[in-house]
């Protein structure tokens, strides 16, 4: 084990500093047994049961209810980043219109609640399924193109969701749509001082919880898939497409997959976020926040859950944090992925095979430029 | 509506070609990229919103904000700031290939982590005019806010077909835009440089073999997009008087998108697939109403990628015949 961390010291230089605890922490968790596995699952969930404990609301969020910032942005962007982290992270696509997911389960909730009565629970699949097709309409024509086609169809997507909605009257238009009813309450439950289920304007806890039982779901759901023939097919496309489409993978549908996959978790998310805010308009689901949720994914680490988690709560928290720094948040996000392509394309925390791969020059979509580049080794040339 | 389609229609035409002008400029600088680097140069519409404002700086700086100007004053106002917007967005782009593109290129980094970088910069270049450029240089306390640009010349109108009222800043800016690009066919097609960014789109390990200095075609291919860029910025603030520090975003997947519909990668294209998606955009706005135009522009983008993603013309830098 210490072999193994001094080599990545070594090898990582001045980035050992984190690498190093990090590849010791890794190490032992893949020899961990059973058990501890899921003392630490379990303790992880304890955590966030107890996060929105007031007596951390004074250091995490002096300026505003901690409760409400734990719901919107940190829970939701994590989910928003789970999802989008099954495109980019395991099936090495760059969807960059992914809030248009978000937006479609947040309407759904809008207009079948407000108009039609439907309550949150059936609704809550309907926005799932709705984003799922709604995905599989943009990639059937889409998928069979190169990736950084789809990056700019996926960008025209979001825009095209967001205008819609801007100029659909039945939608509401530029004021979006108000009153949207809540979750149904049940009222008695108790936890920690907090009525479970019941889901009122004021407390924004139960609806945290809501939230991370949805994020629970989507982690052991992801988990599962990753480990899956599902999952193994995605890397092979990540990897090399035509490779895998000589093996035998379906690649397209493959693709069409993580796609729906993706799109689906984005319509969760829209659900919940509709039903807690009980508003939404256009101006929700700006481009600005998909490359947000992209920040997210790739400062953690794409295609590695506990990464892309951490990196979404950073990318939600500091800006809440640092008020003063609020302004300057985008700026500082841009520069981020600039620097993280250049130094640390792995991300903060990667996927080991992700890490390997990134090293290799590959990891999604083929090499840039690496047949011009003339200092390139010969592996490198000529591999487009 | 059908009827608003008829009895606009040669106003549409007009204004579609304008416009259709800037987009065409605008794509140029994707498909030279694209055509050498295969890769989608993400930030190419921060290029163009950093022309718009190049000549407002000198409007600023010189004091040309007392227009309308007329006779030899008027052209030389003009071609001073179209020379100001030129040299900011080409020294943009330049600085972009440097910081966000080279470093990569000589890792061999993928071509996801290509686009991740690109977007970030984009973002960066966004966010920079909003906190701090606009704020600190152009006086303009919210950095978010539309920014009005003086006029420079008299807009009227020179004569009329149909519907169609021909102004003069309009035509103006369609005859400059047919000159850049047959100045740029003509750079490419006939110079020794030119000859360099068609062999490296071609075969690049062969022509470094015979001896074309990659970098250096990079840079100059990075280098004339921005200038297009640079000089569409320009028109779009006369056009509209008007600038904004994200008004590349919608404009960008626009002229991207004429860059596919005439075929990525072709020269010709862009200018073809930038009057195509002009023409479009305003005649099916007329047929819809103007709020559609981007959804129409988008789904067309959409849709040529299914049918036909070669584009119009279809025949790309590589086999552009010497």
């Amino acid at each position: 084990m210490s072999d193994n961390t001094n080599k990545t010291a070594n090898t990582a230089g001045w980035r050992g500093a984190l690498s190093g605890p990090l590849e010791a922490v890794r190490t032992h968790w893949d020899r961990a047994p059973g058990w501890e596995r899921w003392a630490v699952y379990v303790l992880l969930i304890i955590g966030a049961l107890f996060l929105p404990y007031e007596g951390l609301a004074p250091v995490m969020s002096p300026e505003s209810a901690w409760s409400t910032i734990l719901f919107y942005p940190i829970g939701i962007y994590v989910l928003l980043a789970l999802g989008l982290n099954v495109v980019i992270g395991y099936a090495g696509m760059l969807d960059l219109g992914y809030v248009a997911f978000w937006a479609i389960g947040a309407y759904t909730m809008a207009t079948m609640a407000v108009k039609h009565g439907i309550g949150f629970w059936p609704l809550l699949p309907c926005g799932i399924v709705l984003a799922a097709v709604s995905g599989v309409i943009l990639g059937a024509p889409t998928l069979r193109l190169r990736g950084d086609y789809l990056a700019i169809v996926t960008l025209g997507f979001g825009e095209i969701v967001r205008k819609v909605a801007e100029n659909t009257n039945w939608l509401g238009g530029t004021r979006g749509i108000n009153n949207i009813p809540h979750p149904p309450s049940h009222e008695g439950v108790w936890f920690a001082g907090v009525d479970l289920f019941t889901y009122k304007i004021r407390d924004a806890r139960p609806y945290y919880y809501l939230l991370v039982a949805v994020i629970v779901l989507v982690v052991i759901f992801s988990k599962r898939l990753e480990a899956s023939r599902i999952g193994r097919s995605w890397t092979a496309i990540r990897e090399d497409e035509d490779a895998a489409e000589i093996m035998g993978v379906p690649t397209f549908k493959f693709k069409l997959l993580s796609f729906a996959t993706g799109a689906a978790i984005g319509g969760a998310a829209g659900v919940v976020f509709a039903a807690k805010t009980s508003y939404v308009a256009p101006a929700n689901f700006p481009f600005l926040l998909s490359a947000t949720i992209l920040a997210a994914v790739v400062l953690g680490g794409a295609g590695n859950i506990p990464g892309v988690i951490v990196g979404a709560f950073l990318v939600a928290w500091l800006p809440e944090r640092f008020r003063g720094l609020a302004d300057y948040r985008d700026l500082a996000f841009g520069a981020i992925l600039v620097a993280m392509m250049i130094f640390r394309p792995e991300g903060l925390i990667p996927s080991r095979q992700r890490k390997a791969e990134m090293a290799e020059g590959g990891g999604g979509m083929g090499h840039m430029g690496a047949e011009i580049d003339t200092s390139g080794s010969e592996a490198e040339v000529g591999s487009r | 509506m059908l009827h608003d389609f008829t009895s606009q229609f040669w106003a549409n035409t007009v204004d579609g070609l304008t416009v259709g002008s800037i987009y065409a400029l605008v794509a140029l600088g994707y498909t030279m990229v694209y055509g050498v680097l295969r890769l989608i140069n993400f930030a190419h519409s921060e290029i163009f919103m950093i022309g718009t404002f190049g000549g407002l700086t000198l409007i600023q700086v010189v004091g040309f904000d007392n227009g309308p100007y007329t006779g030899i004053a008027l052209v030389g106002v003009l071609l001073a700031c179209l020379v100001a917007s030129m040299v900011a967005s080409g020294g943009a782009a330049l600085l972009l290939e440097l910081v966000a593109y080279r470093p990569l290129r000589r890792k061999g980094a993928s071509r996801l982590a290509a686009l991740i970088s690109a977007i970030g910069a984009s973002l960066f270049l966004q966010e920079l005019f909003a906190t701090t450029v606009i704020p600190h240089f152009f006086g303009h306390g919210g950095g978010r806010d539309p920014i009005h640009v003086p006029d420079l010349m008299k807009k009227e109108t020179l004569f009329s077909i149909g519907s169609g009222d021909v102004r003069n800043d309009k035509l103006l800016i369609f005859v400059a835009a047919i000159v850049m690009m047959i100045v740029l066919d003509r750079f490419v097609n006939a110079s020794k440089l030119g000859r360099g960014i068609r062999a490296t789109a071609q075969d690049p390990e062969t022509a470094v073999l015979l001896g074309v200095n990659i970098d250096r075609v990079v840079v100059v291919t990075f280098v004339v997009g921005g200038l297009m860029a640079g000089a569409a910025g320009f028109f779009f603030a006369l056009l509209y008087q008007q600038t904004m520090f994200n008004i590349g975003f919608i404009l960008g997947i626009k002229a991207f998108t004429a860059a596919v519909l005439g075929g990525i990668g072709n020269l010709r294209g862009a200018l073809v697939g930038g009057f195509t998606l002009g023409l479009i955009e305003n005649y099916g706005g007329s047929i819809f109403g103007s709020e559609w135009k981007d959804v129409i522009a988008f789904t067309l983008l959409v849709v040529i990628l299914l049918f036909r993603p070669t584009g119009i013309l279809g025949e790309s830098l590589q086999q552009a015949r010497a």
